[in-house]
This record gives structure tokens, sequence and C-alpha cells, in this order.
């Protein structure tokens, strides 16, 4: 008698477990296996992948999303950060960069919003010197000091309360590959209705409709 | 009041006095067993949670002071923020969690730990999956999904760990002596089954794009589902009949609350992508759950505070009690709060701003490490055979948490809210929008440092009755004078 109870716990607390994976993870999955890549989308090269992965070593998506909400929800549209994202975008994205705060803004398509290598060094190295109020926290270990910039280098043009006579700030690889995969966050090309599985862009415009 | 009374009553014959004192050396058998392996799961939570809340505290701090120690590339906020949340889940919580499920092991089945061996390696192994993870998160290898940042080698000596934990704990529950499978139980033992098998699929690596965004938040609300919130469960579940001395309210009320809770918590996790790029139905599923989470909280709610009901004032004197009712008061308050949160209407507010850090702080904090901290003060004293030194330092430590996390929680669930209002509003540049918060994050720090200086109180406390060192009571350390008490 004891032992069935138990058995029967077990099996009740394991199948409540089962059916939670399957309902909100598994089947959601299986839809989108059915998604084909957009032709615009582009793999990430090398260098993006590694711009990537600094990304998440100085761990950016605490404080940055990558996903745009359709109109009617939240002012992502206003704000002109894109058309809404859909599972297509995502395809090439491992881990997932999606992201639950906007202490900073998101950077679904920082690429397309802001191009300027130039400015994204700067604001790497100290980001209130392109943006005034910023909370973002510096990066300086991803540039180098030295007394001059090499041949097919680059130093930071640093305002004189942060640059010493006779130094030079480069930024190294690592800076130059995040910049490459920040540049790469640009997914301004169009969604055909079919590459969205029932997403929310399709809901909302019905409930907004006039 | 039970308490003075057995204090007093000491050579007094009864008819009952001969089977009284052998069931006292009996659970006084049973608490030598796990006292090793509780000890030192609870000091290795409570060293994680000094780690924690520092990490935590600066962390904060840097969050409105972007330049103050900028030049460290280990400390910057976006490493020293999974740190935080790592050390404070997986080592404070879940160690003390687990200090606390193998004392209540012994003392729900009656029986003496078995297989004690394996809890040792456990806590080993733990604390090496832990330091290897922190340190490889500071050192730049950060796997990249949030709860999950710990990459696989750290994961995979935790994982062990809690195998060998549960293996342990399965064994005792097997060797049981009673009847009787009592509530706090059900939730170890389901925690135990699910949180394994969650674990390891998490880290498993399955799936890619979006797929993996909806693993990673089924993951991220499951592992409050089926780990922490068992613990605190538990923890409510034991200790508020245990001190205020009578059963709990009712038994089929817990059953529902468990039932419930099984079915629908674990399909809470989409609620944390409302608005993003996934199916949704997947979504609105979520959202409808965690709606129904008003259920089991309903039934846990009315049940503890049924017991509690018309006794109350113990509140003002046991230290136990005081911080366990605080955690169950909070429970009750977080779980309402989580199931609006979920909907589409608060959500497109609140979602990522940081009115969602605040309710985490709700659940994690002033529910679950509240009620630790109750267990902490019931357990040890018995563990070490010797009385808490100083209630004073036990008053501050309460104070300094209580008021620390109530100004965490309004500060950001207000800023939260406001940030949330000018994100919606177009018109307001977004850099001004993050200048508005900073007031609010200020306030979060002060509260956070008051925390952490209460963690310091406690870890000094504990650090002293664990060593017998202090004043040598032989009463138990109420707050009040045990006269004020008993005349009550």
């Amino acid at each position: 008698m004891m032992f069935i109870r138990s058995f029967v716990f077990f099996v009740g607390v394991l199948a409540t477990f089962a059916l939670g994976w399957i309902g909100i993870v598994g089947l959601p999955d299986i839809m989108l296996a059915k998604v084909s890549p957009p032709p615009e989308l582009q793999r990430y090269t090398d260098v993006q992948l590694y711009g990537r992965s600094i990304y998440i070593r100085e761990g950016c998506l605490y404080c940055h999303s990558q996903q745009v909400r359709a109109e009617g929800f939240g002012s992502d549209q206003a704000r002109f950060w894109g058309r809404p994202s859909v599972p297509a975008d995502y395809l090439y994205d491992k881990p997932h960069l999606l992201g639950t705060m906007r202490t900073g803004p998101d950077l679904f398509n920082i690429g397309a919003r802001q191009p300027s290598e130039d400015w994204h060094l700067l604001h790497l190295y100290e980001p209130r010197l392109v943006t005034p109020g910023s909370i973002m926290p510096p990066y300086p270990w991803l540039f180098r000091r030295q007394q001059s910039a090499g041949p097919g280098e680059k130093a930071l043009q640093l305002p004189d309360s942060l640059s010493a006579a006779g130094t030079a700030v480069v930024p190294t690889k690592e800076a130059k590959a995040l910049i490459a995969y920040l540049l790469s966050l640009n997914h301004t090309y169009p969604i055909r209705q079919e590459a969205a599985v029932d997403d929310t862009a399709k809901t909302k415009k019905s409930r907004t409709a006039p | 009041m039970r308490g003075l009374q057995t204090d007093q009553a000491g050579p007094r014959l009864d008819p009952g006095a001969g089977e009284k004192f052998r069931d006292e050396l009996q659970r006084i058998g049973i608490d030598d067993s796990s006292a090793s392996p509780t000890v030192f799961y609870l000091a290795s939570g409570i060293l994680w949670l000094l780690i924690g809340s520092f990490a935590g505290a600066v962390a904060s701090f840097k969050l409105h002071l972007p330049e103050w120690l900028g030049n460290e590339a280990t400390l910057t906020f976006g490493r020293l923020r999974p740190v935080h949340l790592n050390t404070v889940t997986y080592g404070w919580i879940s160690l003390a969690g687990c200090g606390m499920i193998v004392w209540l092991m012994g003392r729900l089945c009656r029986t003496q730990i078995r297989w004690a061996g394996l809890l040792y390696l456990s806590a080993l192994l733990w604390n090496l999956g832990l330091l290897l993870g922190s340190v490889l998160v500071l050192a730049g290898y950060d796997a990249g999904m949030e709860w999950l940042e710990f990459p696989l080698p750290a994961a995979a000596l935790i994982a062990a760990a809690f195998v060998l934990f549960a293996v342990s704990m399965f064994r005792t529950f097997v060797a049981r002596q009673v009847e009787h499978v009592y509530v706090s139980l059900w939730y170890i033992l389901a925690s135990m089954t699910w949180f394994p098998v969650l674990y390891v699929i998490a880290n498993a690596g399955l799936y890619q794009g979006v797929g993996e965004a909806a693993m990673n938040w089924w993951y991220g609300h499951n592992a409050i589902t089926v780990w922490f919130t068992p613990i605190g469960l538990a923890g409510a579940y034991y200790f508020i009949p245990k001190v205020i001395g009578r059963p709990i309210y009712s038994y089929y009320l817990g059953l529902l609350g468990f039932w419930s809770f099984a079915l629908f918590y674990n399909w809470n996790g989409l609620h944390h992508l409302v608005g993003g790029p996934l199916p949704t139905w997947a979504i609105s599923v979520s959202i409808v759950a965690s709606l129904m989470m008003f259920v089991p909280v309903l039934a846990v709610a009315v049940n503890h505070h049924m017991t509690a009901l018309g006794h109350l004032r113990i509140v003002s004197y046991s230290p136990t009690l005081r911080f366990v009712v605080f955690g169950a008061m909070s429970y009750t308050a977080v779980s309402f709060q989580g199931s609006l949160e979920a909907t589409r209407t608060i959500q497109e507010v609140v979602h990522f701003t940081h009115y969602t850090i605040g309710h985490a702080h709700l659940g994690m904090y002033a529910f679950v490490s509240m009620i630790l901290f109750g267990a902490i003060y019931y357990i040890l004293p018995r563990l070490a055979k010797w009385e808490w030194p100083y209630p004073t330092l036990i008053k501050m430590h309460f104070w300094l948490s209580a008021v620390g996390v109530a100004i965490y929680f309004l500060a950001l669930t207000i800023g939260g809210w406001v940030q949330g209002l000018e994100l919606n509003t177009p018109s307001i540049p977004f850099v001004d929008v993050v200048r508005s918060t900073i007031p609010y994050l200020w306030a979060r720090s002060i509260g956070g440092t008051l925390m952490t200086a209460g963690h310091c109180v406690f870890a000094y406390h504990c650090a002293l009755i664990i060593y017998r060192a202090g004043p040598r009571r032989f009463a138990p350390a109420w707050f009040r004078r045990a006269e004020e008490a008993a005349a009550e």
C-alpha cells in the first residue's frame, strides 16, 4: 500500500514536470524547426562570432535586449528600433541573446542605427564621451595604450581630459571583433509572413486594426 | 511557552515521562546523525551568502557609479552580476536548503541519516563547482544564458553533487520509521526528483535560437518552481506548526496546494518572454498558468496563516517564527504580484525594467532566504548544543534584512514602474529614462548594503555558535526575557 502510494506520487511528480517541458519548450521548438532562414540573413563570420563571445563575456545581455516588439505593445516601433523580430531572425544564434533588460537600449538593429565604427570605439572606451548621462561601464581593457599608433592602427580621438601627451589609445582585436559583431546586428530586411510562425506582429495588427 | 515548560519541568514525574524521555533521546540521536553534514552545508551556504552579497552590493553601486573600479575587467558589472546571482541561488539558498533538508529528513522520517558519507562528498563537490564557476565567469568564461552562466565543468560538478545528496536523502526516506509522510516531505521529495532532471536538460545544450530562449526561461522559472520554492515551503510547513506547537490547519489544503503547485507552476516560464519572438499561444499558456497559481498560493497561504492565527504573539519573541512568518507572508505577496505581473497589461510596462529585479528579490530573499534564516536559528542550537549567545544580534539581523529588502523592493518596484512608463513614451529620449532611474538605483544600493550588513552579523553569530563561543546561555534565545513571555 505504502509502495503504491509512493509510486503514484513520483509518477505524478514526473508527469507534471514532463508536461510543462513538452508544452512550453518541446512543442514551440518543433514548430520552429519548420522556419527557414530569410535569404538576407547572413551567418556570422569568425570575427563576428569572436565578437559575440566578448559580448557574452562582458555580460552585455544583462542591460541590452535583442528583440523588437510589435506596434501596440510598448514603444519599440515609435523609437524606431526596427520591425518586430521573428523566430527566423535568430536561426544562427547560440546561445540566444534575447535579453530581459533595457537598462540600455535594444541592440537588435544597432548595426543599422549606428554604423560608425569610430563612434562604437569611443563608446566602448568611455561611454560618456558620446552619450552624456549614460551609465554603461567603460571597457578600457579592450584597448591598448602605446606611444603612438602603429602602421595600420588607428588611435582614438580623445578629448584633452582623457589623453596624455605621447600616448595613443588603440583598439585591441577584441574591441574590433566586438564592434564587428555589433555592426552585424542589422535585421532591416523584410520578413515574409510565412517566415513568422503565428508571430506577435500578426496578432497585434489584427487587434489594433480600426 | 512550551519551550519554557520543558526547561523547567526537568525531573518532575508524570505518567508519560518515561516515553517522553525516550522520544527526546531518540530525537537527539537523530539530530546527531545529521549534525555534521548539516553544519557542513549550512556553513558553506553562509559563506556563499557573504560572497554573493558583496558581489551584489558592488554590482549595485556600479550601476549608478559606472566609473567606480571601472578599469578592473574582472569586476565589471556584466561579470559581477552573474556571480551574484549564481552564488546566492546555487550557493547560499541551495546549500543552506540542503542543510535544512538533511536535518528535516532525519526529523520527519524519524530515523538516522543514511549514507551520510555521500553528503560530505556532495557538499565538497558543490563548493568546488561554485568556486570554479564563479572564477570562470569573472575570468570571462560566462556560458551566456541567464541562470545558466556557469560553464559546463562547474555545472557538472553541481549536478553530481545534487545527485549524491538526493541519493542519501532517498535512502533515508526509504528507511523511515513513520507511517505518515508530512507535507514538507512532499515538497522535498518532489524537488529532489525534479531539479537534477531540469538542471541536466538545461545544461545539455539541446536547443538553438528562439527554442533555446524558451528553454532558458522554462529553466529560469522552473529552477524556482522545483527547487527554491520547495525549500521555502518545506521550511514554512515545518517550522510554523513546530514553533507554535499545534498541527497544520488543514491536511487537505496542503494536498490541494501541492498538486496544483506541481501542475501549474511547471508551465510558467514563458511569461519572461511576453512580446518576444515566440509563438503567441505558448506565451499565452504561460500567462494562464501564472494566473492559475492563485490556487496553490491561496491554499498554502490560508493553511499557514490559519495555523499561525491567534498565536502571532509568539512572533514577538521567537526568532525562528519571526523570520519564517515574514517569509510566508512574502510568499503570498510575491506570488500574487507574480501572477498579475505575468499579464500582458502589466508586462507592457514592466518588462525590460528594474521592476522584475525587485520582484525576484521579494521571492528569493524576502520569502526563501528569510525562511532559511529562521530555520537556521532553530536548527543550529540543537546541533551545536549551544544556545545563540546574543539575542540582540538576531534582532539586528532581522531588522537589517527586513528593512533592507523593503527599501530594495519599494525602490525597484516604483523605479521600475516609472522606467517602464517612460520607456513607453517615445517622446522621452532614452538617456532621460536612464537618468530618472538613478535615484531609485541609489535607494536599491542602500537597501542592499543594509542586507549585506545583516548577513555579516548573521555569519558572525553562526560562527560563534558553531564554535560554541560567546557567553553560555541555558535558555533559548528569545527576543524578550523569559519571565515577560511567561507572564503573557
